[in-house]
Formats: structure tokens, C-alpha cells, sequence
């Protein structure tokens, strides 16, 4: 572990370097940094149900598509973008504020298997729904006007937004009563709600909270690509990617999720220009290396221990015990 | 008489369905893991028969057992040198762990197979009872997928291993007390998941062009039909598959065959909250 406030800093510097790529680097990296600020979004959002709760969620896809195609269908009915990125924030927190006080009755396995299920409802239904979503063909979203330069600059800003806003909240719950609640509810939810943890409540919030803002990532993807269709939104792949970042990192920690969304977006991005055809075996390889050597994620690392048996400063001689 | 038709052609799909899923229910009845792996070993199954038909001239009723037998040992090491390791850990870990060994077999299949929809032709013609048509290689395939069925049931039922699985989906540690090898009799659970995986895989292939696109699909299936008959027996993955099947295929029929699957994922989501031990309420092989 690293101390609180080098974190804190690390944080801050590696922000700065986000926000700053416009001013170094041409395009491509700036397009990386978003989706790094996204996945960061994203992984952050999942890191309130599956990190501080402990709950298995794989319905982030979910959350991202009903996002992505409220946010499309509000701009092409004339709504201004922005406001049309509210309006899906607002609409994905109230559908899961609703379902979440069905299915977070169920636990473990049977909560996996129920939050894919809504991932693939959601798919099949806007798929299916053609007068209203455009089914399979997809939906084509308005563009920004002003050059390529501009647009990208303005969706790293927005990402980056989001991604500190997700990032704000988890202070806030990580320190406050709603986080103490959850890591009860994680580690015994008869105890809790035995102690008197409203754990209905607290879960029905954190579920919210894991929710919202990636209905904001959604409908800002669809701004930003100008072109959804439901397999991409509501892909597998992503709803399984997002925990695995925040394994990667560290779950339920408040920095874990950044550094893991972060590292794997850059991996990912490595194994895509290198290895084409075999890139999502090594995102397989990857996920089972994780398991098995980085069980507590990047942050967990005892780095100090590494560091000190670094070649540059010989061990010392330890007692046995 | 339309309806019959539709009926049975549910039933035939059920059968299929079973025969998919049943694997996947025993794995996750008794090792407690959601094996995301299950769509691909499916896939596996039936490109392996179709190879060996298409290359080598093999009927696919002599390479089943062939094709059964490359599962199970394949299932067996994956789970003895890989998923042991993480087996007793919440289901987060476990899922991710096989979601992640899917997409490397997934890989190596799409570059290696290619995603070009293939299916075995046996063309048996058609008979017909009572104004109800049926292709004959469907009802051999449906034939073939409940005499698999048939067969594990009586292997969990019958033999020293079977009820070694079943001790060990009661009560694990009792199990182990028992003087049962709890690390291998996992390993020879998952081998059984893989080989009716294969199997069915290899009985698809028969009907319906096999492509690795589909590996989502079947998974998707084998969740929706544990959930609905209930996890970990034989006879809950019979009754989920048969449900499945001709509320599938009326709901086709009703509704328009583009929202079956919906449907489908509908009752799984319902009844997952109605009632999660399924519709027969059976919680082992007992």
C-alpha cells in the first residue's frame, strides 16, 4: 500500500495528464484518454455495488445502453446535448431505484445471474422495439458541429467530468455513514440488518449510485461515436470488463478502480495494435493471471516490500519471526 | 392441429435445450461456479463433429462418444490445474475466472474454426403422424439428447462416482469426512459438464449450423432453463428445457418468433424472484 495522501497526489498528477493530452499529444491519445476517463467512470460507478456492497453485478451494460439510447432518442427529438445527458443520468437512476428494490433480493449467484438476465432483456427488447429504437439497424446520432480537434477536446472534457463526479461521491460515501453501511452489508447483511442497517435502503442507494452516472457515460458515448446499435450497447463483453478492471485495481477501494480501468485500457489497447487476432485471448489470459496472483488487485501490492528487494538496495538480514 | 404442430416442435427444442443445459446445471449445482465457459465447450463439441464428419467421413453417431470423451478430459484438467485453485471463493471470482478462460477458447476457435456457420446434412426425409410433420434428423437429435440425459442421470444415480457427486452437492464437508476426494470428484463434475456440453454441442450440430456467434446464445439458454427447473438435478434441467422450449415456440407463434427469446429471458427474470429454486423445488439428486 501506498500512504493516503501520495494517493491522493498520484490522482491528482495523473488528472492533470489526462486534461493536459491536447496540449502534447495528437488525437489518438487524446481518444485514449476518454475511454480511459470512461472506463474509469464506469469501473468508479461499479465500485459502489460491487466493491463497498459486494454484490456481483454484471449489469452495467445494461445501465450504459438504456443510457446511450435514452440520451440519442432525447438529441434526435431536439433535445440539447447536454441536457439530453441529464435527462438519461435521470432516467437510468429512476429505473434502477425501481428494479433495484426487486432484484437486490436476491444474493450471490442468483443476482449474477439475474443482473446478466437484465442486460440481455434490455438488448432484446430494444432490438425488437424498431418503431422506437431503429431495432438492429441502430440509431445515428447528430454530430457536434466544429472540426474533429474541437470534438474530441469537449468529450475528454465531458469524460473527464464525469469521471471526477463519480469519483466525488465516492468520497463522500467511502468516509460517510452510506459507506459504513455497505461494508457491513458486505461482510454480514443478517448482522447488519440485525445491528439496524436499513440494508434494503443502502442497497437500493448503492445500486442507484452504480448506475446513474453510467447511464451518463452512455448517453455521452452516443454523442461522441454518433452511431449505437444494441449489440454494442448492451455488450457482454463490457459488463464483465468493468468488474475485471475493478478487480484489476482493487474493489472497494476509492482509488482501485482508477488505477485498474487505467491499466487495462492501456493493456487492452497494447494487445489491439499488436496482437489482432488474439486480443480477447489475452484479455482471457489476463483475467486468469489476475485471479490467480493478484487476488487484492494493483493496490493491495505490498510495494514497499518489492521495493525494497529491488537490486538497488540489497535486502537486509531479517530475523525469522 | 397448428398448435399441435408448434407443441411438439417445442418439445423437440426442449429436448435439445435439456440436453444443453443439464451440464451446466450440475456444475453449478454441485461446485457452486457459473461457468461461462459452457457456450464455448458447446461450440467445441459441434465443430469437432462436424470436422470429423465433414473431413473424415465419420458418421456423427460413431464420433459422439469420440467427441464426449475429448470434452470430459478436457473439462477434468481444466478444472483439476485451473478452477480448483479459486473454487471455495465468491462467485465474482469464479465467474470472471471461467469468462475469462471462454474468451481464450473463443479466440482460438474463431481464428482457427472461423465463424462460418456450419452443420452436419443427414437427410432422413420427413415422416408424418396425424397432419404433424417432422424432419426424421430432428427426432433423432432429440432421441440422442434424451438418451444422453438419460445416461447421466443413471450415472449420478447408479455409480460409486454418481452418488460421490451427489454427497458432495449435499454437504461438502460431511463428503469429505466420508473419506470422498472432494478436489477430484469436482474435477469429474466439471468433466461431466463439459462432455454433455460436447455432446450437445455434437446433437445441434445435426439441426442447426453451429457457429462460434452462438456461444452467447446457448449460455444464455442454459441459465434461463436452470433457473426455471431448478438448479443441479436432472429432472429440473428436463422440465426447464421442455418449458423453455414450447413457451418458446408458442410465443413465437403468438407474438413473432423475433420476441421468443425475450420471452424466454422474461420468465427466467420472474421467476428468479418469485421463485428461485425453480419450478420443481428440487434442491439435489436426491
Amino acid at each position: 500500500m501506498i500512504a493516503r495522501r501520495w494517493q491522493y497526489l498520484l490522482f491528482a498528477i495523473w488528472v492533470v495528464a489526462l486534461i493536459s493530452t491536447p496540449l502534447w499529444a495528437g488525437n489518438y491519445v487524446i481518444r485514449l484518454a476518454t475511454t480511459i476517463a470512461m472506463a474509469s467512470a464506469l469501473t468508479l460507478s461499479w465500485n459502489f455495488i460491487g466493491g463497498f456492497t459486494g454484490y456481483p453485478s454484471f449489469a452495467t451494460a445494461a445501465f450504459f445502453g438504456l443510457g446511450s439510447y435514452v440520451g440519442a432518442l432525447s438529441q434526435i427529438a431536439g433535445v440539447p446535448m447536454v441536457l439530453a445527458w441529464i435527462a438519461a443520468t435521470l432516467f437510468v437512476g429512476l429505473f434502477t431505484a425501481a428494479l433495484g428494490g426487486i432484484i437486490l433480493r436476491l444474493r450471490g449467484h442468483y443476482f449474477a445471474i439475474g443482473s446478466i438476465g437484465i442486460v440481455e432483456v434490455l438488448r432484446l427488447v430494444i432490438a425488437s422495439w424498431g418503431s422506437l429504437t431503429g431495432g438492429g439497424d441502430g440509431l445515428n446520432v447528430p454530430f457536434l458541429s466544429g472540426g474533429p480537434d474541437a470534438i474530441a477536446r469537449t468529450f475528454l472534457a465531458a469524460m473527464i467530468a464525469i469521471m471526477l463526479c463519480v469519483f466525488a461521491i465516492t468520497l463522500v460515501v467511502d468516509r460517510g455513514r452510506l459507506g459504513f453501511g455497505l461494508r457491513c452489508i458486505q461482510q454480514n447483511e443478517d448482522a447488519a440488518d440485525m445491528l439496524g442497517v436499513n440494508t434494503t435502503l443502502y442497497k437500493v442507494a448503492a445500486f442507484t449510485l452504480s448506475a446513474m452516472f453510467c447511464g451518463t457515460v452512455g448517453a455521452a458515448y452516443a454523442s461522441w461515436t454518433g452511431y449505437i446499435d444494441p449489440n454494442e450497447s448492451f455488450s457482454i463483453i463490457m459488463t464483465i470488463k468493468v468488474p475485471v478492471m475493478c478487480l484489476l485495481g482493487g474493489a472497494g477501494t476509492v482509488f482501485g478502480p482508477v488505477v485498474g480501468a487505467a491499466a487495462f485500457t492501456l493493456l487492452e489497447e497494447f494487445f489491439w495494435i499488436n496482437f489482432l487476432d488474439y486480443n480477447r485471448a489475452i484479455l482471457g489470459g489476463v483475467i486468469v493471471i489476475l485471479i490467480f496472483f493478484l487476488p487484492g488487485g494493483l493496490l493491495q501490492l505490498p510495494y514497499r516490500e518489492l521495493f525494497a528487494r529491488s537490486p538497488w538496495r540489497p535486502p537486509q538480514d531479517k530475523p525469522a519471526i | 392441429m397448428a398448435y399441435l404442430q408448434i407443441v411438439v416442435n417445442g418439445i423437440v427444442l426442449g429436448a435439445l435445450y435439456t440436453c444443453l443445459a443439464v451440464g451446466f446445471s450440475l456444475v453449478w449445482g454441485v461446485l457452486n461456479v457459473i461457468n461461462m465457459l459452457h457456450g464455448s465447450l458447446i461450440i467445441l463439441g459441434g465443430y469437432v463433429t462436424f470436422f470429423a464428419w465433414h473431413s473424415f467421413g465419420i458418421s456423427p453417431l460413431v464420433a459422439l462418444p469420440g467427441v464426449a470423451l475429448l470434452l470430459f478430459v478436457i473439462g477434468y484438467l481444466t478444472q483439476f490445474f485451473v478452477i480448483n485453485r479459486v473454487v471455495t471463493q465468491p462467485v465474482l471470482t469464479t465467474l470472471t475466472l471461467t469468462f475469462g478462460l471462454d474468451l481464450i477458447l473463443y479466440n482460438f476457435m474463431t481464428v482457427y474454426y472461423t465463424a462460418t456457420p456450419r452443420r452436419v446434412t443427414l437427410d432422413f426425409g420427413v415422416i408424418g403422424i396425424g397432419g404433424i410433420v417432422m424432419p426424421v434428423d430432428r427426432l433423432l437429435a432429440m432421441a440422442l439428447a434424451l438418451l444422453l440425459t438419460g445416461l447421466l442421470y443413471l450415472i449420478l444415480r447408479g455409480s460409486r462416482i454418481g452418488r460421490a457427486i451427489v454427497a458432495v452437492r449435499m454437504d461438502r464437508d460431511a463428503a469429505r469426512l466420508m473419506g470422498i476426494r472432494v478436489q477430484r470428484i469436482y474435477a469429474v463434475t466439471f468433466g461431466l459438464g463439459a462432455l454433455m456440453a460436447g455432446a450437445a454441442g455434437a446433437v445441434f450440430a445435426l439441426v442447426y449450423p453451429i457457429t462460434t456467434n452462438l456461444t452467447g446464445t446457448f449460455l444464455g439458454k442454459a441459465f434461463v432453463v436452470c433457473v426455471i427447473g431448478g438448479l443441479g438435478s436432472v429432472e429440473g434441467a428436463l422440465i426447464g428445457g421442455l418449458v423453455l422450449g414450447v413457451v418458446e415456440s408458442v410465443a413465437g407463434q403468438l407474438v413473432g418468433p423475433q420476441h421468443a427469446l425475450t420471452v424466454g429471458f422474461a420468465l427466467m427474470l420472474i421467476l428468479l424472484l418469485v421463485k428461485p429454486t425453480g419450478l420443481t423445488g428440487i434442491r439435489g439428486y436426491e
